[in-house]
C-alpha cells in the first residue's frame, strides 16, 4: 500500500456529561491512502460525525479528543496549537458540511466568503486573480461564474452545495471529509452534486472521507467502506466486498435490511436498538442484538483485526485466537 | 358505490407577498385519484421538493382546503361536512408525519399521544380498557409495552416514535392513513422495520395507506400503485410495477436512474443529465419541458394530457400521443388501469 496520507490511529472522543463521559468515538483506527473514497457508514449515534468533525478538530464542548493520534503526512493534528490547525483547515484538510443550506453565511456574497478563504491563508492578494480563480472553482462545480455575485438564499439547495464543495477545494487540500453533503437534497441534484463531488476529487488526487448513511450513495461512491457501531469501527474492506461478502454480523443485516428495486416486499430490519454510549455493553456492543453471539462475546470486546488481506473485522467469529480460547 | 375518497381535479394555489404586489404559487394542479375501498390498497405520492406531494397529503387530511376541485370523503365535500361527518373523517383519516420527534410534546411521557385520541373519541369506558386498547396497539406495531409506555420522547429511538405513531393512528380503527415520508428521518436498520408495520397495516387491518415519498425504492417495495408529481401535476402514475420498472416519462426515467443503487456494480453513468436546476417553464407547456431530453415544439405550447402507456399505467407526455388519452376522470390508477 502506498503510504498513507491520514493515519487515525486509537482516536478517543468522549461527551462530558453529568451523568459521566459518552463515548462517542471509542477507539478508531484505520488509513486512507492518496486519492482514495473511503466511505464511513452508521446509524445515528454511532460517532460518524462526532469523528469527521474530530479529525478537523472543530469539536464543540462539551466533546473533547480524549486521546489518539490524527496523522496527516506523519504531522499529529492533535498535537498542533490552534493557530497551527487553522492553517491546515482549507489548505490540507477540508470539509464539505452537513446541510450547507445552513453552512453559508446568509448576508454575505459568495464571493465574499470565498474570498475569506483566500485572506485566512494569504493567498491570491491579487483583485483580479483572486477574481480568476473563483470563477474557476465554480465552474468546475457546474456553477456559472455569476453565482458569485449572489447571495445564498438566492441558490438552490443543489447549487448552496456545490459552492460549499467550491469552497472545500479552493486552496487544494489533500483530504476532503464530506458529512452527508447531500442529505438534504432531491435524488437528481444528489447524484450531480456526488459526480461533482467525484470530478473534482479526481482532479486534485484528493482522498475523500464520505459520512453517511445511505448504502446506496456508498455503493456508487466509495472504494473503501468502515462501518461504524457505537463508537467503533467494526469492519472496513473495500466496497465490493462489503456488499457481496460482508464479514460483521452488524453489516451483515445492514446490508440485508436495504430496500432494494430487486426483491418486493422483503423487509429485514435489525431487531433491537442501537446501545447507550453513556453504558455501553460489555464485551461486543453489538452482541445483545447479534444472532451469532457465543461464548466470549458478552465478556471481551473483538478488536478489528485483519482476516484477508485489506479486510479488517472486529468480530471473535473471524478472530483466530478468541476461538481457539473458547472451544478448548 | 359510492368511493371512500375520491379527489376531483384538486388544485392549490398559495398566495403570499403584500398588498399591491401578490405573487401566486401554484402547488398542485387539476390532481385526481379515488380509494374505492372494496379492498384496500397503498397509494405511492413520489416526487422531489416542491412537486406538491405535502401540499396534496395536507389537503387529503382536511388541513388545508383545495383553491380548485373538491375532495369528498363517502361522497361528502369535506368543506360542506355536518359535526358529525367531520368527527367521523378525523377518526377514519389518519396522519403519520414525517419527524417522529417534533410531534411529541417532551414533558409528556408517549402515553399521552396514545390516551388523548381514546379520550377525545371515547374509544373506551374506564382506564383499564384505555389501556388494553392501548397495548394491543403497541403489540401490533412489534413495540412491547412495558419497554415504551411510561418513558419521556427522547429515551426512546426514531424507529420507536415512529412506530408509537403507527399505533396511534391504529388506535382509532382508521380506513386510510396517509403517512408523510414515515421512514426519512429513520435509520436505513429501523427503515425495514417500519415499512413492515405500514405494510401490516394493509393486509391485517385492511386499511388503505397513502404514502407520501421521495424515495422510489421504499415506495416499489411498499406500494400497489403510484402517482409520479412534478412542479404540481401528474407525470406518470399506474402500478408500481410499470412505472418504475418500466418507465415512460422521461422524468421518470431521470428519477429511476438517479436511484443509487446499493450495489457498486451498477453504478451511475457518467453522463450527468445536462439541464438547469433553475425553473423557468412558468409557461403554459408541460412543466418538465425546461429539462427534458425529448422536448418538442408542442411540448411549450400545451400541457400534454395522460395518454394510457400499457394496460398499467399512463403518462404525461407527447411522446406517447398515439396512444389513447384516459378519457375519464376523476382518474383512479388502480381501478382505471386495472379494471376488475
Amino acid at each position: 500500500m502506498t503510504t498513507p496520507v491520514l493515519r487515525v490511529q486509537d482516536l478517543h472522543v468522549h461527551y462530558r456529561t453529568a451523568a459521566g463521559p459518552v463515548k462517542a468515538v471509542n477507539g478508531v483506527s484505520f488509513d486512507l491512502a492518496p486519492g482514495e473514497r473511503l466511505g464511513l457508514v452508521g446509524e445515528s449515534g454511532s460517532g460518524k460525525t462526532t469523528m469527521a468533525l474530530a479529525l478537523m478538530r472543530m469539536l464543540e464542548q462539551p466533546a473533547r479528543i480524549e486521546g489518539g493520534r490524527v496523522l496527516l503526512d506523519g504531522v499529529d493534528l492533535l498535537a498542533l496549537s490552534e493557530e497551527q490547525m487553522r492553517r491546515i483547515r482549507f489548505d490540507r484538510l477540508s470539509m464539505v458540511p452537513q446541510g450547507a443550506m445552513n453552512s453559508l453565511n446568509p448576508v454575505m456574497r459568495i464571493r465574499d466568503q470565498m474570498i475569506e478563504i483566500f485572506n485566512a491563508h494569504g493567498r491570491h492578494p491579487d483583485k483580479a486573480e483572486r477574481r480568476e480563480r473563483i470563477g474557476h472553482l465554480l465552474e468546475r462545480v457546474g456553477l456559472k461564474r455569476d453565482v458569485a455575485d449572489r447571495y445564498p438564499h438566492e441558490l438552490s439547495g443543489g447549487m448552496k452545495q456545490r459552492v460549499c464543495i467550491a469552497m472545500a477545494i479552493a486552496l487544494r487540500p489533500q483530504v476532503i471529509i464530506a458529512d452527508e453533503p447531500t442529505s438534504a437534497l432531491d435524488v437528481v441534484v444528489q447524484r450531480q452534486v456526488m459526480e461533482t463531488l467525484g470530478a473534482v476529487q479526481k482532479d486534485l488526487n484528493a482522498a475523500v472521507i464520505l459520512v453517511g448513511h445511505d448504502m446506496g450513495l456508498m455503493a456508487q461512491f466509495a472504494d473503501r467502506i468502515g462501518v461504524m457501531y457505537a463508537g467503533r469501527l467494526v469492519e472496513l474492506a473495500p466496497v465490493r466486498q462489503i456488499f457481496s461478502a460482508p464479514q460483521h454480523p452488524y453489516t451483515q443485516m445492514l446490508i440485508a435490511s436495504i430496500p432494494s428495486l430487486e426483491e418486493k416486499r422483503l423487509f429485514k430490519g435489525i431487531p433491537g436498538v442501537a446501545p447507550s454510549l453513556l453504558n455501553p455493553p460489555s464485551g461486543c456492543p453489538f452482541h445483545p442484538r447479534c444472532p451469532a453471539a457465543f461464548a466470549p462475546c458478552p465478556t471481551i470486546n473483538p478488536a478489528l483485526e485483519e482476516t484477508d488481506a485489506g479486510r479488517w473485522v472486529a468480530c471473535h467469529l473471524h478472530s483466530e485466537a478468541v476461538l481457539h480460547d473458547s472451544r478448548a | 358505490m359510492t368511493p371512500v375518497l375520491e379527489v376531483r381535479a384538486v388544485g392549490k394555489v398559495f398566495r403570499a407577498g403584500g398588498f399591491f404586489k401578490r405573487d401566486a404559487t401554484v402547488a398542485l394542479k387539476d390532481f385526481s385519484m379515488t380509494i374505492a375501498g372494496d379492498r384496500p390498497v397503498i397509494t405511492a405520492i413520489a416526487g422531489e421538493s416542491g412537486s406538491g406531494k405535502t401540499t396534496l397529503a395536507r389537503l387529503l387530511l382536511g388541513i388545508i382546503e383545495p383553491s380548485m376541485g373538491e375532495i369528498r370523503y363517502h361522497g361528502v365535500n369535506l368543506k360542506a361536512m355536518n359535526g358529525d361527518q367531520r368527527r367521523r373523517f378525523r377518526q377514519e383519516v389518519q396522519a403519520v408525519f414525517q419527524d417522529p420527534f417534533e410531534v411529541y410534546n417532551p414533558f409528556y411521557h408517549v402515553d399521552h399521544v396514545l390516551t388523548t385520541p381514546v379520550a377525545k373519541f371515547g374509544l373506551a369506558r374506564t382506564r383499564d380498557e384505555a389501556y388494553t386498547l392501548i397495548e394491543t396497539a403497541l403489540h401490533q406495531v412489534g413495540l412491547r409495552p412495558e419497554e415504551t409506555l411510561g418513558r419521556y420522547p427522547h429515551q426512546l429511538s426514531g424507529g420507536q416514535r415512529q412506530r408509537i405513531m403507527i399505533a396511534r393512528a391504529l388506535l382509532l380503527r382508521p380506513k386510510i392513513i396517509v403517512a408523510d415520508e414515515p421512514v426519512s428521518m429513520v435509520d436505513a436498520s429501523l427503515r425495514a422495520t417500519i415499512l413492515e408495520s405500514l405494510l401490516k397495516l394493509k393486509q391485517e387491518f385492511g386499511i388503505s395507506l397513502i404514502y407520501i415519498t421521495h424515495d422510489l425504492t421504499t415506495a416499489y417495495q411498499l406500494c400497489d400503485d403510484i402517482y409520479i408529481l412534478y412542479r404540481g401535476t401528474v407525470a406518470e402514475t399506474g402500478s408500481v410495477e410499470q412505472v418504475i420498472k418500466q418507465p415512460k416519462h422521461p422524468y421518470t426515467q431521470l428519477l429511476v436512474s438517479s436511484i443509487p443503487l446499493p450495489n457498486p456494480d451498477q453504478r451511475w453513468g457518467g453522463d450527468v443529465p445536462a439541464m438547469s436546476e433553475r425553473n423557468n417553464g412558468s409557461g403554459g407547456g408541460c412543466p418538465f419541458a425546461a429539462r427534458c431530453p425529448h422536448v418538442m415544439e408542442r411540448c411549450h405550447i400545451a400541457p400534454p394530457p395522460l395518454y394510457q402507456t400499457s394496460a398499467e399505467s399512463a403518462a404525461a407526455c407527447y411522446l406517447y400521443d398515439d396512444q389513447p388519452e384516459l378519457r375519464q376522470r376523476p382518474v383512479a390508477a388502480h381501478d382505471l388501469l386495472n379494471p376488475h
